[in-house]
């Protein structure tokens, strides 16, 4: 199979000093199993993966470890920070990260309220500033707000992630607006991360030119996960042909696509 | 003398031998020092460091890994 690299004659997805040829990034919380989470990954053809630290079990017996399903030569593992609630936290979580060694990079979550799980802005840019100054590569998960956006970007992050949605919502892409206009001022890649609920999801968001993609629960939560990680795949090369093809202007009446002369008397 | 310690490792109040190391513990623990990271009172232990650090009375202990997540 070619890879959407050779089908679209696009660039690859750099990051950081490191590029990818999908753009399609996926997360490994909330599968049935694990099995099922490794196959869909594989389906996915997702290099970027996204893990969470949380204390080891103590009790042997109950092994949790994504890496015992994962291959960390084969996937590149982006930590987050999921569940932080203060600048403090975040930097203990993507320190402990780090120290795991396979990379620099960390997707940062600083989050503000409970309910919506959306960012608390101010956390996530202090908390950025200090991962930056000590060498991590810090992709951004933010609002889709393109004043923190900008902030986020001088901050030094390698990346900003705005979102569709709320995390785990599924309720799409609600603002394509401001995603484009955070990609169109934005000098660093763009990945939406969180919202997506299905295939038309993230074909919608990748037409609006963003660099790549990030999901977790609507592979995770689909009724085969499997089938849904391969339609996010081919999903996210058709959004982004579609945005390199330069889709045809919108018009509010019809226009005949058959030649209206050459008709009969 | 008492033959053992208190400490806490990952919120839990374990119990382990006076002047063990970071490394002896997760030896106790049967867990591979590979796979595991290591916080003592909240300063981050690296790897080649671990047989260096003895565990005192009330050390806190966070023993964190990667789990599935978004």
């Amino acid at each position: 199979m070619s890879t959407a690299v050779e089908m679209l004659r696009d660039t690859p997805l750099a990051i950081g000093g490191h590029t990818f040829q999908s753009r399609l990034m996926v997360g490994t919380g909330k599968y049935p199993d694990m099995e099922t989470m490794a196959r869909a990954i594989e389906a996915s053809g997702a290099e970027v993966v996204t893990v969470a630290v949380r204390r080891v079990n103590l009790d042997r017996s109950k092994e949790s470890s994504v890496l015992h399903f994962l291959d960390p030569k084969r996937f590149f593992l982006l930590a987050n920070t999921a569940g932080c609630y203060t600048a403090a936290d975040a930097v203990r979580y993507a320190r402990l990260a780090r120290e795991a060694g396979f990379n620099d990079f960390v997707k940062l979550e600083v989050i503000g309220d409970e309910e919506t799980l959306l960012p608390d802005v101010q956390g996530l840019l202090e908390a950025a500033k200090i991962l930056v100054q000590e060498g991590s590569k810090v992709l951004a998960y933010t609002n889709e707000d393109l004043v923190t956006a900008l902030r986020l970007e001088d901050a030094g992050c390698a990346a900003v992630m705005p979102l569709a949605s709320p995390i785990g919502s599924g309720l799409g892409l609600l603002n394509p607006f401001s995603v484009r206009t955070i990609k169109r001022r934005l000098h660093v890649p763009v990945i939406v991360d969180a919202g997506v609920g299905t295939a038309s999801d993230a074909c919608l968001t990748m037409e609006q030119g963003v660099d790549g993609i990030l999901m977790n629960t609507a592979i995770a939560a689909a009724q085969d996960p499997v089938a849904m990680a391969q339609a996010m795949r081919l999903a996210t090369i058709a959004g982004r042909a579609a945005f390199l093809a330069g889709r045809m202007p919108r018009r509010e009446v019809a226009m005949p696509s058959s030649p209206t002369g050459g008709m009969l008397d | 003398m008492n033959d053992t310690i208190d400490v806490v490792i990952n919120g839990e109040r374990k119990q382990t031998t006076p002047g063990a190391t970071l490394l002896e513990l997760l030896a106790e623990l049967e867990l591979d020092p590979r796979t595991v990271v290591v916080e003592h009172n909240r300063r981050i232990v690296r790897r080649p460091a671990l047989g260096d650090v003895t565990v005192t009375a009330g050390d806190a202990i966070e023993l964190v890994h990667f789990v599935g997540g978004g």
